[in-house]
């Protein structure tokens, strides 16, 4: 058998206790492209116990065909039971490509499944596609840092497996009239040495404000007004899964606690996504936060040195700018 | 109890920068660090070692110069150290690194086995897994707490927004979380042991039982194509519209970034 | 001739420098403004030993040298002035004397706790009417029977009241001038050993400098340090020492001044351009950055004489007086260059100000160093 002989692009149905992951159609929605440019078609995996019922939304959200494993043992999610159960089906079906979501559960399973198939896996991607001319998958991702991107291919090993990003790749518009073949796959598991227990499955309380781990900040400053605008950045926070943080000005008047000071004299912080609402930005201010990947800043003065930092200058008033883009996301996480 | 630790020295990524005129980074003058989740896993090795003794070796693939991390790991309290480097084992991807660590391992006794969950440089997370896999072991991965409970292991394994509580036997290997703990510094008489006395066990192609055809370049099943510099950050664009439409600038941005 | 620090001291030079960074540097602010002394980080000094680096591991020390401690009081220093002395008063002074002078049981049942972290020391010799001039001693020692009886007052006393052993200085002969004069251990706690006035300093603030009052304090006979009569020297060489602490203290403020300048004038920007591009800036940056490193070997000098046996007192007098003026001038500079920002809190820069001019003066004034290397130029 070559390499030509593989077919198929192939995703890992992600689900937690019982709910399908975001990523998992999102994975879907990309395969349906590369299956496109490849000329095949998507088939995605489903594991778990008393799943299958999550079949037809996966068909709904693009897949050709749904492939599954329900057994007692995949209750919770293991490490080696789910990849038996995946190798199992790699190994039947022999498909060119299989993605997984790069989750806690996607890094922990791709890696262990391409040691066991001898294949190659990239990680974390944020970028899929096919060569138009040699059709050849090529996986790009950050690496050093997101400060380099790198792309990846797997020449002569297949399938070409690669974990990706959540959030990144766009799923499809349910379409609950598109059909599609579910079966079910016969697997009997082997409790070998890696096999282990689970004592407890513990849901997460909540955490203590680490405002330099956080990768969405929201921050304001005295533009804020007083204490209770705050309330409006939590919101914004909240839909943007990140935290509240502040400049000097509003420790000192006793709107927020010093934990969540930004600058030169409180944190440095270099996030993903930086909102400086009513910040007019000092230089103390920016000390600690002009490394951040992306900057907007909102505030209601034109020539506020904000603005010479931000990737997104608003001119504008926050109070009435914040509510409605709180709004708007939360709006497009409902779809 | 024996516990070894795989550790790898890394550029600190938080200190490189890129040129702002041809967009390439800047690796002059960055310096080398243990890579922080490694350096949370030798304390987690190191703290059961104070609690039930123990036998910490930490193990390192990589060129010549990382004998200085190898040397930090002593100074930290580690009791043996060795350093597999060759010019064969220069661009493994992640398969032919685990295979090589794997068979390199093999020669060690060993209840335990902690590596970092990924390293800063790479950011993929594949090796421990890979090498459990190799080995034939369990692995467990994104290790948030960890005990000896007599003969098992049991360790809080970190998901999303929920953890399992889990329970396993030796010999397993464990990928250790940055957040895990906070590693010890070295004490200034470790460090002048370190170098003055200790001594780090190198091995080279021949002393690593692996086959040829898993390690290096040929090795792996994965090729960088290509690399490339991040898009530079566009000069930044300031809009003094209304209220709604300030609103759907800022949406759309996000959106364009990947943000939302 | 190899003026580059070999891989060992590098190391312990980022070890210091990351512990500065990362444990003293986050509190030295609030430290400074509260006049608190800082508990957790000396805790945390004891915890990895820094508190016996150049003493040797039979005694619970770390077993490097006096060139490893230098750069843990510069490092730490170059955050906050105050642990520096904590660290250097502690290792130099007290458990110093205590290396040089103690008898095998002496340096068991009190240089060992200092070395290996259990407990600070401190060091008491100034007395209200004895400063520049030791040799006025009032505190009074007589013994009695199997005890020796004290008497006195010391006052601006580092790690006074925190710490719990100290090595003291009394008359035994006051007949006799230097020659009746003995050093003493004390622990805290002794029956008639009472802490006064904490003064309130304008630099190094979170360090305790307190007054130490004995009225009739007794402690067994075995507390003698070194042999009766003969404390005059033992001040003499333990504050040779000393002096080599208190330059790298200052050579850390100094530095740490120069760091802070060097990255804001790369930030502030007037007349739109950072300020670093002025030549004014410039040229200033190079001479501050020539100073430092002139002191800089000078106290490197002195460490690393001290580490081969040689004598040193005339090199830690000169690395004293260099590096203490050095950080005097820089730290100066340092305001200046930040403008108004350097004369607030903000920045740091103001602190340091404070702590550097304390190192002209304590262990020996400026002037005592001028004696000291005079002195030995004409002998």
């Amino acid at each position: 058998m070559t390499i030509e002989d593989y077919k198929g692009v192939f995703t890992f149905a992600q689900q937690v206790h019982g709910e399908l992951s975001n990523v998992s159609l999102e994975l879907i929605g990309k395969a349906r492209d590369l299956a496109q440019d490849l000329q095949t078609d998507v088939s995605v995996i489903l594991l778990g116990h008393n799943v299958s019922h999550l079949a037809k939304d996966l068909i709904a959200f693009g897949a050709d065909h749904v492939i599954i494993i329900d057994d007692p043992v995949l209750d919770e999610y293991r490490t080696e039971p789910y990849t038996q159960g995946v190798t199992a089906i790699i190994e039947s079906y022999k498909p060119e490509i299989v993605l997984f979501g790069a989750t806690a559960i996607g890094r922990d399973l791709a890696p262990r499944v391409a040691g066991r198939i001898h294949t190659g896996l990239t990680a974390d991607c944020t970028s899929l596609d096919i060569d138009p001319e040699s059709k050849e998958f090529r996986m790009t991702r950050p690496a050093f840092g997101g400060n380099l991107m790198a792309t990846i291919i797997c020449p002569d090993h297949r399938p070409s497996m690669a974990t990706v990003r959540p959030g990144v790749m766009v799923k499809e518009l349910r379409d609950d009239s598109r059909e599609g073949e579910i079966v079910n796959f016969d697997y009997t598991f082997e409790e070998n040495q890696c096999w282990f227990e689970i004592e407890e499955v513990i849901k997460k309380v909540s955490h203590k404000i680490d405002i330099t781990q956080a990768k969405v900040l929201v921050s304001g400053g005295r533009g804020m007004g007083d204490a209770s605008c705050f309330e409006m950045l939590q919101g914004l926070a909240d839909a943007l899964g990140g935290e509240v943080s502040c400049s000097r000005a509003v420790v000192d008047a006793g709107w927020q606690p010093k934990e969540r000071q930004v600058g030169q004299t409180g944190k440095t912080v270099r996030p993903q996504l930086y909102i400086a609402c009513g910040i007019s930005g000092a230089i103390q201010h920016l000390a600690g936060m002009e490394e951040s990947d992306y900057i907007v800043a909102i505030n209601k003065d034109p020539d506020a040195p904000i603005f010479n930092v931000a990737d997104v200058g608003i001119v504008g008033d926050l109070h009435r700018i914040v509510p409605m883009l709180t709004e708007k996301i939360l709006a497009s996480r409902q779809e | 109890m024996k516990i070894i630790v795989c550790i790898k020295q890394v550029p600190d990524t938080t200190e490189v920068k890129l040129d702002p005129k041809t967009g390439t980074l800047i690796r002059e003058g960055v310096p080398s660090i243990m890579n922080p989740d490694d350096k949370a896993g030798l304390e987690a090795a190191l703290r059961i070692k104070d609690e039930h003794g123990a036998h910490v070796s930490v193990i390192s693939m990589g060129p010549f110069q990382a004998r200085e991390m190898l040397r930090e790991a002593l100074a930290m309290g580690a009791d043996a150290a060795y350093l597999i480097t060759d010019r064969a084992f220069a661009a493994s991807d992640t398969w032919a690194t685990s295979s090589i660590l794997a068979a390199a391992i093999s020669k060690l006794d060993y209840d335990l086995i902690i590596t970092g969950r990924q390293a800063i440089d790479g950011d993929t997370a594949q090796v421990g897994p890979e090498t459990a896999e190799h080995l034939g072991i369990p692995n467990i991965s994104y290790a948030e707490e960890v005990h000896v409970d007599g003969d098992t292991l049991v360790v809080k394994r970190q998901f999303e927004d929920y953890s399992h509580l889990v329970r396993a036997k030796f010999p397993v290997l464990i990928t250790a979380l940055g957040e895990l703990n906070k590693p010890r510094y070295m004490t200034p008489g470790a460090i002048f042991d370190a170098w003055r006395e200790a001594e780090i066990v190198e091995w080279n192609r021949p002393d690593v039982p692996v086959d040829d055809s898993n390690i290096g370049y040929r090795g792996s099943p994965t090729r960088v194509a290509k690399s490339f510099p991040k898009t530079m950050k566009a000069p930044g664009m300031k809009i003094e519209e209304g209220v709604e439409e300030s609103v759907e600038f800022i949406f759309d941005k996000l959106k364009e970034k990947y943000l939302l | 001739m190899d003026f580059s620090l070999t891989n060992e001291y590098a190391m312990a030079q980022k070890l210091f420098r990351d512990f500065a960074q990362n444990e003293v540097a986050p509190i030295a602010e609030e430290v400074d403004e509260n006049h608190r002394f800082p508990t957790e980080t000396v805790a945390l000094m004891q915890k990895y030993g820094f508190m016996g680096i150049p003493f040797s591991k039979e005694w619970g020390g770390q077993g490097c040298d006096y060139l490893t401690y230098a750069l843990a009081v510069e490092e730490i220093s170059k955050v906050c002035g105050t642990t520096g002395v904590i660290l250097s008063a502690h290792t130099s002074l007290c458990a110093g004397a205590i290396n040089a002078y103690g008898t095998p049981e002496q340096k068991d049942k009190f240089l060992r706790p200092l070395a290996d972290g259990r407990k600070i020391g401190a060091f008491g010799l100034t007395e209200p009417e004895a400063g520049t001039d030791a040799a006025g001693q009032q505190t009074k020692a007589v013994l009695d029977g199997d005890e020796w009886v004290i008497n006195g007052n010391k006052i601006f006393i580092t790690n006074g009241g925190e710490a719990e052993i100290y090595v003291i200085f009394a008359m035994t002969d006051k007949a006799a001038g230097t020659r009746g004069i003995s050093a003493f251990i004390v622990e805290k706690g002794t029956p008639g050993f009472e802490f006064g006035i904490n003064e309130k300093k304008m630099g190094i603030r979170g360090s305790a400098t307190r007054e130490l009052i004995f009225r009739d304090c007794r402690i067994p006979k075995d507390q003698l340090l070194g042999k009766e009569g003969k404390g005059f020297g033992v001040a003499m060489s333990t504050l040779d020492d000393g002096r080599i602490g208190i330059a790298a203290q200052a050579l850390g403020i100094a530095g740490g001044a120069l760091e802070k300048t060097v990255a804001y004038v790369k930030e502030r920007k007037q007349f739109g351009r950072p300020i670093s591009a002025f030549q004014n800036t410039q040229f200033k940056l190079a001479e501050m950055k020539t100073e430092l490193e002139a002191a800089r070997w000078l106290v490197y000098l002195a460490a690393s004489k001290y580490d081969k046996g040689e004598k040193h007192s005339v090199e830690a007098a000169m690395a004293k007086l260099k590096a203490s003026r050095v950080a005097s001038w820089i730290t100066n500079q340092a305001v200046q260059l930040h403008g108004g920002y350097g004369y607030i809190q903000d920045y740091g820069v103001e602190r340091m100000m404070r702590d550097a001019k304390i190192t002209e003066i304590y262990e020996g004034t400026s002037e005592v160093m001028l004696m000291v290397v005079s002195a030995a130029l004409l002998k």
